[in-house]
């Protein structure tokens, strides 16, 4: 009898034991799924924050470049550079026959001619002599020297030709090419080349979305929570626009993008793709949000301090605009930029508006067609080109970096400004 | 023009503002009672600017468009037009005017670009002169009707409460603009295809409407055994299903561990670092299960000698389900943690370990609130997009088997979304007609959801 309680025991101990475990495996699992998640995206994003550049000996010959004497600034901006651009990449093998010489071109990027045209402009003096410029390498040759590219394939499957490789590895010998950090990847707009796509593009129509969004959502979500916190009566009504808010705060954000393409766009005509109609199909989604923050902290405000308000002969409204809501302010302005991170990383809504269109310019209005960080993202993750998988990788890091700072932001303010009621 | 007019009407506001407050000081120098305090004066001086403004604006970006547009229109008339070319000779007017028009300019059109351009132009001028002189004159006699037994802070402070209560209404406007969205387009789709045939048919190629030659009239055997949705369903829902077989038992089980076990430590760097996972952007889960889970499940399958998708519902799903589990712990460990006390107490009490106390006890005492967030999970997992899109396929297949691709009613939207599209074509409304379902799928998760958590939060409350 007194065994077969010690057995009992036993196993309720061991099945104590057993639960503790699934709980700490559970916790063990989410972190390590976050922490998998971090490390890929950090190891295969870092190299994009580095470029590979072919550092070529340029000819400046002017006949080639169909200038007279001593040219002007102007005619230094409409000589033809395609020439000794394309000379100076043939004359990396003086052996090389037409087909060849093709591929010597298409070493580097197609921006080739545009950057041996800018060395110039910057030091006109340099007609007639040669110098090394600095040329962008086109992104298959980035990619085999950062090593993400397989060398071994056979010659067939890969994009980079054995000649190719050849010349490459003999400028690699003679200390030829660079790996510097790639200013482009920030000030460039999207490409269809991965060695010349950047987020600029991207980042300005993420900014003017969010610029819109907060424009709208902010003063409407405060003033909303205002009414509902402090002035609405108990009704039907009332609580019929609290189940919509909580509803809305639910509803799959790729609604909210059929919301924008069926009434802000089909009806109300507004220009597509652009950060306006994105900004507002996103206000509409964190105006519930807000609103929501805003109100627990109308209530988080105590009921003293509208007393001591009214009591000292301040009307309801004065009460309300000069005590609560100031008050209220630190938790509605945390709950607005958590409600502004989400609504910077969402996707769904803002392809079907057509903000997914290929944007090549940098947007200098929310009325300019523009891409968003997370649809740039989405871009280049359907590109099969290996060289945007680190593109993907590091515009995510970028992204991320926001959506940190946002949230750091967020919980300074919480902590350092809202009052503790105690 | 436009803002131009707004700024000179804001400073007509401050001006005005001014002038109150400086007629209430006069009120206050001849040593006479003010009713309000003084700025209150100047607010309802604005107000009376701000009010004909804004009335004067809306009705001009109402009405100028149509009268304009009928002005155009009337060279026209007589001469046996039809609707649409009307339209279409306005739009070319239009695109004209800007300067944008490519193709041929007939004179016709050049002549009523120009007319087009002058009427604007005096519609700009007349609006401005008609506003500035109302609000003008509204404020004079605001003006004139303050003095010191007028009363000024009630209604500054109902036209307050009435911009508050407005903008409560903008939820309520969502929500109705949302239902307008869909609902039309929706029942066109239905005009065309058969609920029936869309509810119950097993077929889904909405790829075949596309083929058609826009010349051609609506032929309704055409899109039979296209628009069959089951396949869309079941993926939706099988993935949703993987996803929470991923998401409940974790989330759960963390949510347990860190309401009832975890030292104050543990869950203050624990539980932050588990709701960064649902702060990562959907897109970029998208990403990382199109990359990395995909292939790292078809190697296995290959190792194994089975046969796996690289875009799988096991892969999609899986993922969803790491992006579902904050949303299960937190919300499961606030449900717990307002279990009270005196219940752990009784059952401690009578010689219960703690996990018999959790499974016996609190767990049943916190059921409905578990249920309520397993429910906000799933309708989650159902209108989520940019995963299923990047590491699920497209193609509706009508399968149970994980290793195989899938589609969902997201994913489905955005298929036919991307890119230009036609209103009015089946292809484009079936997508409207999904979106209807998935609204309506997720609104009732969501209604039931809130209502099982709130009636227990007042159990214990």
């Amino acid at each position: 009898m007194n065994k077969n309680k010690e057995q009992l025991l036993n196993k309720r101990y061991k099945a104590e034991k057993r639960f503790r475990l699934y709980g700490q495996s559970a916790i063990f699992m989410a972190l390590l799924f976050l922490t998998i998640f971090i490390f890929k995206i950090f190891s295969t994003g870092y190299s994009a924050f580095q470029k590979t550049w072919l550092i070529v000996p340029v000819t400046f010959d002017a006949e080639l470049m169909m200038l007279e004497q001593n040219p002007s600034k102007e005619d230094l901006k409409d000589a033809d550079y395609y020439d000794i651009a394309l000379k100076s990449m043939a004359d990396l093998d003086p052996n090389a026959n037409e087909d060849q010489e093709n591929e010597l071109k298409r070493m580097v990027s197609y921006f080739f001619e545009r950057e041996i045209k800018r060395e110039l402009l910057n030091d006109p003096s340099l007609i007639g002599k040669t110098k090394d410029v600095y040329l962008t390498a086109s992104d298959d040759l980035d990619q085999v020297f950062k090593g993400n590219y397989p060398r071994d394939l056979p010659e067939d499957q890969r994009r980079v030709t054995d000649y190719q490789l050849k010349i490459f590895d003999q400028l690699v010998e003679l200390g030829k090419v660079e790996s510097k950090f790639n200013l482009s990847f920030f000030t460039y707009p999207d490409s269809r080349e991965a060695e010349l796509a950047g987020i600029a593009s991207s980042f300005m129509g993420s900014i003017f979305s969010i610029l819109v969004c907060l424009m709208i959502a902010f003063p409407v979500a405060v003033l909303a929570a205002i009414y509902l916190e402090e002035f609405a009566p108990k009704n039907r009504f009332t609580d019929f626009i609290e189940v919509n808010i909580n509803n809305l705060a639910a509803v799959p954000s790729i609604v909210f993008g059929l919301l924008g393409l069926g009434i802000l766009l089909a009806v109300f005509q507004l220009p597509r793709s652009t950060p306006l109609v994105g900004g507002i199909t996103l206000s509409l989604m964190t105006l519930p949000t807000i609103i929501i923050a805003c109100r627990a902290s109308l209530k988080a405000v105590p009921p003293s301090i509208r007393e001591a308000a009214l009591a000292m002969g301040a009307s309801k409204m004065q009460t309300t605009m000069h005590h609560t809501v100031p008050l209220s302010m630190p938790g509605t302005l945390s709950g607005t930029i958590i409600g502004l991170a989400q609504a910077l990383g969402e996707t769904a809504p803002l392809i079907l508006i057509g903000m997914v269109a290929f944007v090549n310019t940098i947007p200098g209005s929310p009325l300019d067609p523009a891409a968003s960080l997370p649809v740039q993202i989405y871009i280049w993750a359907e590109s099969a080109e290996r060289g945007f998988v680190e593109k993907v990788s590091a515009c995510i890091m970028v992204l991320l970096g926001f959506l940190i700072i946002m949230n750091l932001f967020a919980q300074i303010i919480r902590h350092k400004f809202e009052k503790k009621w105690s | 023009m436009n803002l131009i007019l707004f700024t000179f009407i804001v400073l007509l506001g401050f001006t005005s503002y001014y002038f109150g407050r400086r007629k209430a000081y006069t009120i206050q120098s001849t040593n006479k009672r003010l009713t309000a305090l003084p700025q209150f004066y100047g607010y309802y001086l604005a107000i009376w600017c701000a009010i004909p403004a804004f009335i004067i604006f809306s009705l001009w970006a109402i009405f100028e468009p149509t009268i304009v547009k009928l002005l155009i229109l009337s060279d026209y008339s007589n001469q046996g037009y039809l609707d649409d070319e009307l339209n279409l000779i306005y739009e070319k007017t239009k695109a004209l005017s800007r300067g944008q028009f490519t193709g041929e300019i007939t004179p016709f059109i050049e002549a009523s670009a120009e007319k087009y351009l002058s009427l604007r132009s005096i519609a700009q001028s007349s609006k401005a002169v008609i506003l500035l002189s109302i609000i003008i004159a509204s404020v004079a006699y605001a003006y004139k009707k303050i003095s010191s037994n007028s009363r000024t802070r009630e209604p500054v402070e109902k036209f307050l409460k009435a911009v508050l209560f407005t903008a409560s209404l903008a939820a309520i406007l969502t929500t109705v603009g949302i239902v307008f969205s869909l609902i039309f387009q929706t029942i066109d789709f239905f005009k065309v295809i058969p609920l029936f045939d869309f509810v119950f048919g097993t077929h889904w190629y909405p790829a075949k409407a596309f083929v058609r030659d826009s010349s051609e009239a609506l032929d309704p055997t055409m899109y039979s055994d296209t628009f069959g949705a089951v396949p869309i369903f079941a993926g939706t829902f099988f993935i949703a299903f993987i996803a929470m077989c991923v998401a409940i038992p974790i989330g759960l089980m963390s949510g347990i561990y860190l309401a009832e076990y975890a030292s104050v430590k543990v869950r203050q760097y624990a539980k932050p670092l588990i709701e960064i996972l649902a702060g990562i952007p959907t897109v970029v889960y998208g990403f990382f299960a199109a990359l990395t889970v995909g292939p790292f499940l078809k190697e296995i399958g290959n190792s194994m000698g089975l046969d796996v998708s690289a875009e799988s519902a096991l892969a999609a799903g899986g993922v969803m389900g790491i992006m579902i589990i904050p949303f299960i712990s937190s919300l499961s460990d606030d449900v717990i943690t307002s279990v009270p006390q005196s219940l752990r107490d009784g059952s401690y009490a009578m010689g219960a370990t703690k996990s018999e106390t959790i499974k016996k006890v609190i767990f049943p005492a916190a059921l409905p609130g578990i249920v309520g967030s397993i429910l906000l999970g799933v309708s989650r997992a159902i209108g989520e997009t940019m995963i299923v899109v990047m590491a699920s396929g497209l193609a509706a297949n009508l399968t149970l088997n994980p290793l195989e691709s899938t589609s969902t009613i997201t994913a489905q939207i955005v298929v036919i979304l991307i890119g230009d599209q036609a209103f009015g074509d089946p292809k484009t409304q079936a997508a409207f007609a999904l979106g209807m379902s998935l609204f309506l799928v997720t609104l009732c998760l969501n209604i039931v959801a809130l209502r099982v958590v709130k009636k227990y939060r007042e159990k214990y409350e």
